[in-house]
C-alpha cells in the first residue's frame, strides 16, 4: 500500500535535511510501528507523508496504491485515505467541531463522487463514534479543539479517523497525554479499525502502546533513517536496553 | 499672484456646485430649509477634506471622490428583499420614499420630503463643524428618507428596514428615528443598487431612558459606486444600543458613526465586518462620547481585506471628567489575504475621568498556515479550507448579536460573500 523509497526531505525555510534517504513499505492489513529518539524525524516524515508544504523533498519517491503522491496537495492525499493524526492537533478557534467534522466528511465524500451525507445520518454517526470513545457530545459543540486537554485532543483526533475511514492511518504518538484507561480505550479505537484493506504507521517512543496495539512490523527509525526492522519482539528488546545498542550497530 | 488662492475646483466638486443650481428649484423645502441648504452648500463650495484634515486623514475626499453623476431621475429601482422575515420595509428608491407609510401601532412613520416642506427638520440640517463634510453634502440636497417616531413604551414586534436604493445618478436621503422611553426596536439600515451613483446617507437616532435600540447596516453597494454615510446617535439614561455594521461593497465609502452616550447608566455596542475587494477604499470612522457616568462601550471590528482594497477604522473615545466609571473597549482585528490589501488602524482614547476601565487594541495578521494544514489534511480544499478560516474571523462579530434570526441572515450574506470573492 505505501512504499517509501530513498527518500530525503528538508526544512522549506532553512534547507536543513531531516529525512535523509529513507526506505519503508508497508503492506495492505499491516500494523508498522516507527520507533525512535526524540528528534530523530518521525513527525517530519508523517508531515511529509500528510503533504505539508514546510518541508521540501529533494529526492525519492512516496508511492501510495502504486502511485507517486508527491504532486498532491494535503487535501488530496486526505481524500485519497491517507490520513494523519497529529502528535499536537492544532486549536482552531471560531470553527465549531460538528461544522467542520461535516465540511470535511462531506468533501471527502465528494472527492470520491458520493453524495453529502444528510444531516440526520451524520449526527448519528459522530454520536455513534464518540460513544465508542467515551467522549462527550457537548465538546463537539466548542471550537475546534479549542480548550480540549491533551487527551482529549487525542481522542478527538481518533474520532475523525473513525468517521473518515481512511486506508491508510499514521499515528503520531497518540499516546503522549493519555492516561492508561484512555490509553486503552484509543487503542481499543484504533484497533476496531485494523482490516485487511487499511494499512496503519504508528508512531511512538514507548512500548507501552505497543502492548495495546501490537504492530506485524516495527522499525527504528534514527537520524532521518530507517536504521533496523524487525517483528514485535524488537520493541521488546528497545524498551529493555534502550536505542543505544541498535544505533551503534548500524554505524 | 495670490499665494491664498483656493486650488481649482475637482471635477467631483464642480459637479457637486453645478448640481446645486441644477436641482435648487426641485428640492423640498420651507424658507428655513432653504437657508440651511444654501449654508451647507457654502462648506462644499470651499472644497472637499483632503488628508490634511485630521477626521479625513486615510480618506483624501478630495482625491478619491471621482463619482458625482448628475441627477438621474429616470433611472428605475425597486425595493430590495428585506434581510429579516418580519419586517415592515421603507424603501427610498433613487431618492424617493417609495409606498404609503405604513401603520403600526405606536408608531408615526412619515416621508421626509413631508418634513422638509413643512420645515419640521429643518433644525436637524447642517453640518455638524467644518469637519462634517457629509453633514454639508446631505443637508444641501437631500430629498427624501423616512422619519420613524416610535412611543414611549412601545415594544416593535416587526423591524423596520429602511433602505436605500440608489438607481443611476445621485441619492441623498436621511432617516430620523426617535426611540421614546421605555421603547423597543429593531432597525435595519440597507445601502445597495446596481449602478454607478454617488449618495449621501445620514441617519439621526434619538434614545430616551430606559429603552433598546437594535441597528444594523448593511451596505453591498457595487463597486462603482460612492456612499457617505453617518449614522448619529444619542442614548438616554439607562437605554442600549446596539449597532450593526456590514460592509460588503461599494468603491468608495466612508461611514461615520458618532455616538453621545449623554445617559447615565447607557450601554452602546458596536461590532463592524467589513468585506473589501477589489480596488475599492473603504473607511469606517466613529466618535463616541461618554458624556455621563457609569455606562459602558464594546465595539468589535472585524475587517477582510483581499485584492487591491484598502481599509480604514479610526475609533476615538472621549471620556468626558463628568464620565466616571465609565468601562470601555474597543478592538479592530484585521486578516489581509493578499499582497496588495492594506488596512489602517487609529484607535485613540481621550480621557478627562479618573475612574475608568478603558482599552483598545489592534491586530493584522494572515491566515494561519497551521490551521489551513490540519483543515487540508482532513480533506478540505484548499479554498474551502481558507473560506472556513475567514468565517471563523468574522462570525465572531455576528455571533456575538445573539438573536438567531440576524445572526442566520448575516451569516447567509457571509456565504454569499465568500462564494464570489472567496
Ligand atoms: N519546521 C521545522 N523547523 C525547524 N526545525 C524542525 C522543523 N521540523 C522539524 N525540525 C527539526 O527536525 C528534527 C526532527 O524533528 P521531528 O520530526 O519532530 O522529530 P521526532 O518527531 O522524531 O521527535 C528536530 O531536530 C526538529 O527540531
Ligand atoms: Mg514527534
Amino acid at each position: 500500500m505505501l512504499e517509501i523509497r530513498n527518500l530525503h526531505a528538508r526544512i522549506a525555510s532553512t534547507g536543513t535535511e531531516i529525512i535523509r534517504g529513507l526506505n519503508l513499505t508497508v503492506k495492505a492489513g499491516e500494523v508498522a510501528a516507527i520507533m525512535g529518539p526524540n528528534g530523530s524525524g518521525k513527525s517530519t516524515l508523517s508531515y511529509v507523508l500528510a503533504g505539508r508544504d514546510d518541508y521540501e523533498v529533494t529526492e525519492g519517491d512516496i508511492l501510495y496504491d502504486g502511485q507517486s503522491i508527491l504532486e498532491m496537495d494535503p487535501s488530496e492525499r486526505a481524500a485519497a485515505g491517507i490520513f494523519l493524526a497529529f502528535q499536537y492537533p492544532m486549536e482552531i478557534p471560531g470553527v465549531a467541531t460538528m461544522e467542520f467534522l461535516k465540511v470535511a466528511l462531506n468533501a471527502q465524500r465528494k472527492a470520491r463522487g458520493e453524495e453529502p451525507l444528510k444531516i440526520p445520518d451524520f449526527i448519528k454517526r459522530v454520536k455513534d463514534a464518540a460513544g465508542s470513545l467515551e467522549m462527550d457530545m457537548a465538546m463537539l459543540k466548542r471550537p475546534l479543539n479549542v480548550g480540549f486537554s491533551g487527551g482529549e485532543k487525542k481522542r478527538a483526533e481518533i474520532l475523525q479517523m473513525k468517521l473518515l475511514q481512511p486506508k491508510l492511518c499514521v499515528l503520531d504518538e497518540t499516546d503522549s497525554g493519555l492516561d492508561i484507561d484512555a490509553l486503552r480505550i484509543v487503542a481499543d479505537g484504533v484497533n476496531a479499525l485494523r482490516g485487511p484493506d487499511r494499512a496503519m504507521i504508528v508512531i511512538t517512543h514507548y512500548q507501552r502502546l505497543l502492548d495495546h496495539i501490537v504492530p506485524d512490523t516495527v522499525h527504528v527509525l534514527y537520524r532521518g533513517q530507517v536504521i533496523k526492522s524487525g517483528d514485535k519482539t524488537l520493541a521488546h528488546e528497545l524498551e529493555a536496553n534502550g536505542y543505544a545498542g541498535i544505533i551503534e550497530e548500524a554505524a | 499672484m495670490n499665494m491664498h488662492a483656493p486650488p481649482q475646483r475637482t471635477v467631483a466638486e464642480t459637479a457637486l456646485v453645478d448640481a446645486f443650481g441644477v436641482r435648487l428649484s426641485d428640492l423640498p423645502g420651507d424658507g428655513a430649509v432653504t437657508v440651511k441648504r444654501d449654508a451647507a452648500i457654502e462648506q462644499v463650495k470651499a472644497g472637499l477634506p483632503t488628508r490634511h484634515v485630521e477626521a479625513w486623514h486615510y480618506t483624501d475626499l478630495r482625491r478619491l471622490l471621482t463619482l458625482v453623476p448628475p441627477h438621474d431621475t429616470s433611472s428605475v429601482t425597486k425595493p430590495i428583499k428585506a434581510l429579516l422575515a418580519e419586517t415592515v420595509v421603507l424603501p427610498v428608491l433613487n431618492g424617493v420614499a417609495h409606498g404609503k407609510a405604513p401603520v403600526v401601532e405606536g408608531v408615526t412613520l412619515q416621508r421626509v420630503s413631508e418634513t422638509l416642506a413643512e420645515g419640521s427638520c429643518a433644525r436637524a440640517l447642517g453640518a455638524r463643524d467644518a469637519d462634517d463634510t457629509i453633514g454639508a453634502i446631505n443637508s444641501a440636497f437631500v430629498t427624501d428618507g423616512w422619519f420613524v417616531d416610535v412611543a414611549p413604551g412601545t415594544a416593535v414586534a416587526a423591524a423596520f428596514e429602511l433602505q436605500n436604493v440608489l438607481g443611476a445618478g445621485q441619492a441623498h436621503v436621511r432617516f430620523p428615528v426617535r426611540v421614546g422611553d421605555g421603547a423597543s426596536v429593531t432597525i435595519v439600515e440597507r445601502q445597495s443598487g446596481a449602478a454607478a451613483a454617488f449618495s449621501t446617507s445620514v441617519a439621526n437616532l434619538l434614545i430616551g431612558r430606559d429603552a433598546t435600540v437594535r441597528w444594523l447596516i448593511v451596505q453591498d453597494l457595487p463597486d462603482t459606486t460612492a456612499l457617505l454615510s453617518q449614522f448619529n446617535a444619542e442614548i438616554g439614561e439607562g437605554s442600549s444600543l446596539s449597532l450593526f455594521l456590514m460592509n460588503e461593497g461599494g468603491k468608495l465609502v466612508r461611514q461615520e458613526v458618532r455616538v453621545d452616550a449623554s445617559g447615565q447608566r447607557s450601554d452602546f455596542q458596536l461590532r463592524g465586518v467589513n468585506l473589501l475587494s477589489g480596488d475599492t477604499h473603504t473607511d469606517v470612522t466613529m466618535v463616541l462620547d461618554h458624556s455621563a457616568p457609569n455606562a459602558g462601550s464594546r465595539e468589535l471590528i472585524r475587517n477582510v481585506v483581499t485584492g487591491k482594497a484598502r481599509g480604514v477604522f479610526q475609533g476615538r473615545i472621549n471620556v468626558h471628567q463628568i464620565a466616571q466609571k465609565t468601562d470601555a473597549k474597543m478592538a479592530c482585528n484585521t486578516l489581509l489575504l493578499s499582497d496588495d490589501a492594506e488596512f489602517s488602524a487609529k484607535p485613540e482614547l481621550e480621557i478627562f475621568a479618573d475612574d475608568v476601565q478603558c482599552g483598545h487594541g489592534a491586530t493584522v495578521t494572515e491566515i494561519n498556515a497551521n490551521h489551513l494544514f490540519y483543515l487540508k489534511a482532513r480533506g478540505v480544499d484548499d479554498k474551502s479550507a481558507r473560506g472556513l478560516l475567514v468565517k471563523a474571523f468574522v462570525a465572531e462579530a455576528i455571533e456575538q448579536l445573539d438573536d438567531e434570526a440576524i445572526v442566520e441572515a448575516l451569516e447567509a450574506r457571509l456565504e454569499d460573500w465568500f462564494a464570489t470573492h472567496g
